[in-house]
């Protein structure tokens, strides 16, 4: 079996590390710092460390504030209250000063589970990608959260990271390459490729193992940027292979589908499927019942897999 | 409290002249809250503030957020003045390709904090305080807030981060002209006892005329002295559209710019 780790678990590592590297990263919670492990860095630097209660666009105001005074507030909360509750404030405060702000977006998708509906971010992609300035991340397993933690602090301005309750599947290495806005291949193939971010890479590594049986061979893009989306990278995939599938735990109207719609319909208009929750709100349950009953595992993405190539 | 009250009061008919002319050349703007700040800025800029217009990111100026963004014309005019950028550029507010954005916008040097949606500049100056406080660097933060704009919740959640963290270096002014767009404040959502509200969330409170150069400097001295581990807030009670009789305490020129006969009749009231 494949090691797997909780994404969250390796930023509260990698946040920490950065900590001990640079003394301008501060640290701003609405809350929920044992949840977003954020509290590994508390225990070590309490003095950066700021848990200000339950008020989303107060923290995102706050830590505007604080990259004025010169440092690099990361702000961490569950993704679907520093998104979508506290979205004029991440307008205005954050991407519209052009803020050196960094938001982490934990237990984002329906993966949260049992908490239901009200706390599964669905709509976080859709969200920040027509905010001008601000970088998208959703990484795909827990090294290349670390790696993405590490960027963030790196770029100047707002940016976004999009973290998840659950363990993922370990499908990187530490010597392989991150770079903000820069796809990585995780597998070639000649008949389709499939796009997805975060959890959905590894189910599309799974289908491609199950469509090689059929002799159908499958490239597959790990997109860890959702914004800037990598256009070289897909248009590239579409002459390639004549088909598209994507993956994401988002809504399917405007998140990384939509995404790599836009940049096929204006270059290079190929067949597209898209995977992703189908415009409804999520439920209670196990992560493993919802991305089955929602149709977020490996048989959809082959079935939307085949069903792209009936259309090539 | 060292300075020139007759100067300081010729400063403000100008400044209003200058803001009127302004939203009139932009055929645009808000004139009601921006002619009750100016006292207020007058105090900040020219008595309470340590700044310098040649250097406007010298690190330990203090910082100064406009949070009713609204009222652009007013900060504009007073930056201006300062000499931040040439009085000329007033000409351009609210044009394409201005420094000069319709609501407070950081190109225009001085601007520290862009803002124009409502209830957000109080948290943004809790989190410089918040900075300062970690660098222990002595500047001081102060936030101008009216008092439609307190309706908005941020406020409040910002009002009890500032008190909870003892920000003793920050001083918000209330410019309290009493009305918003459609109306009287207290018909539309009564925020009174409102001096007993900032003291309940941890906030040292005082009243002042703001229109009184005298009194807002008393006021303005007792900050750093009189709010020992607390936030000080400056409730300046103003009147909208002060200077001009046909614009004072009419809420339709909250966001009106003045036709060219109304400019005449205006300025000529100012004296000019």
């Amino acid at each position: 079996m494949r090691e797997s780790k909780a994404i969250r678990d390796a930023f509260g590592e990698a946040l920490v590390e950065l900590g001990r590297k640079n003394k301008k990263v501060v640290v701003l919670s609405g809350d929920l710092e044992d949840s977003t492990r954020a509290e590994y860095f508390k225990k070590e630097f309490p003095e950066r460390f700021f848990n200000l209660g339950i008020c989303e666009q107060d923290i995102l105001g706050t830590a505007a504030g604080l990259s004025l005074a010169g440092f690099i507030p990361f702000v961490c909360s569950f993704a679907v209250f520093i998104t979508n509750r506290a979205y004029d404030t991440l307008r205005i405060s954050v991407c519209y000063n052009k803020c050196n702000v960094k938001i982490i977006g934990s237990h984002a998708g329906l993966t949260v589970g049992e908490d239901g509906a009200t706390a599964q971010c669905l709509e976080d992609f859709a969200l920040l990608r027509v905010l001008p300035s601000i970088i998208v991340l959703s990484p795909v397993d827990a090294i290349e959260t670390r790696k993405a933690t590490m960027a963030m602090a790196d770029i100047q301005g707002p940016a976004y990271m999009r973290l998840s309750r659950v363990a993922f599947p370990i499908i990187t290495k530490e010597s392989g390459p991150f770079i903000v806005g820069k796809a990585n291949i995780m597998r070639e193939g000649k008949d389709v490729t499939i796009i997805a971010c975060g959890l959905m890479v590894s189910e599309s590594l799974k289908a491609a193992e199950a469509l090689k049986q059929d002799g159908i061979q499958v490239k597959i893009l790990n997109m860890h940027t959702i914004k800037p989306i990598d256009e070289k990278a897909i248009i590239g995939a579409a002459k390639e292979t004549k088909a598209i599938v994507t993956a994401e735990e988002h809504q399917i109207n405007a998140g990384l589908g939509g995404a790599v719609a836009e940049v096929l319909s204006r270059n290079y208009p190929v067949p597209l499927e898209m995977v992703a929750v189908a415009d409804t709100f999520g439920e209670s349950g196990s992560a493993e019942e919802l991305l089955e009953k929602y149709h977020l595992k490996d048989k959809d993405i082959v079935t939307a897999v085949k069903n792209v190539l009936k259309r090539k | 409290m060292n300075f020139d009250i007759n100067a300081f009061k010729e400063k403000a008919r100008q400044f209003r002249k200058e803001i009127l002319e302004t939203i009139f050349e932009a055929q645009s703007g808000h004139t009601g809250g921006s002619l009750s700040a100016v006292e207020i800025l007058i105090a900040l800029y020219y008595y309470k503030m340590k700044h310098n217009p040649k250097e406007p990111k010298w690190p330990l100026r203090d910082r100064f957020i406009m949070s009713k963004g609204h009222a652009s014309p007013v900060l504009y005019v007073t930056l201006a003045n300062c000499g931040y950028f040439p009085k000329e550029e007033l000409k351009t507010f609210r044009k394409i390709n201005s420094r000069l954005q319709g609501h407070v916008y950081t190109d225009a040097p001085g601007v520290e904090f862009a803002t124009g949606s409502l209830g957000q500049g109080l948290s943004a100056a809790n989190g410089i305080a918040l900075g300062a406080k970690i660098l222990k660097e002595e500047f001081n933060i102060y936030c101008l807030l009216g008092d439609g704009e307190i309706q908005e919740g941020q406020v409040w959640e910002a009002a009890m981060t500032a008190g909870h963290h003892q920000l003793d270096h920050l001083c918000a002014i209330l410019d309290m002209n009493k009305l918003q767009q459609n109306g009287p404040v207290r018909e539309i959502k009564n925020e009174e006892p409102i001096v007993s509200k900032w003291q309940a969330f941890g906030w040292y409170v005082k009243e002042a005329d703001g229109h009184n150069f005298n009194a807002l400097i008393a006021a303005f001295d007792e900050f750093g002295i009189a709010n020992k581990g607390k936030p000080m807030i400056i409730i300046a009670h103003t009147e909208k559209g002060k200077g001009v009789s046909f614009m004072e305490g009419q809420a339709k020129w909250h966001g009106k710019a003045p036709k060219k006969e109304e400019l005449e009749l205006a300025l000529k009231e100012l004296g000019f």
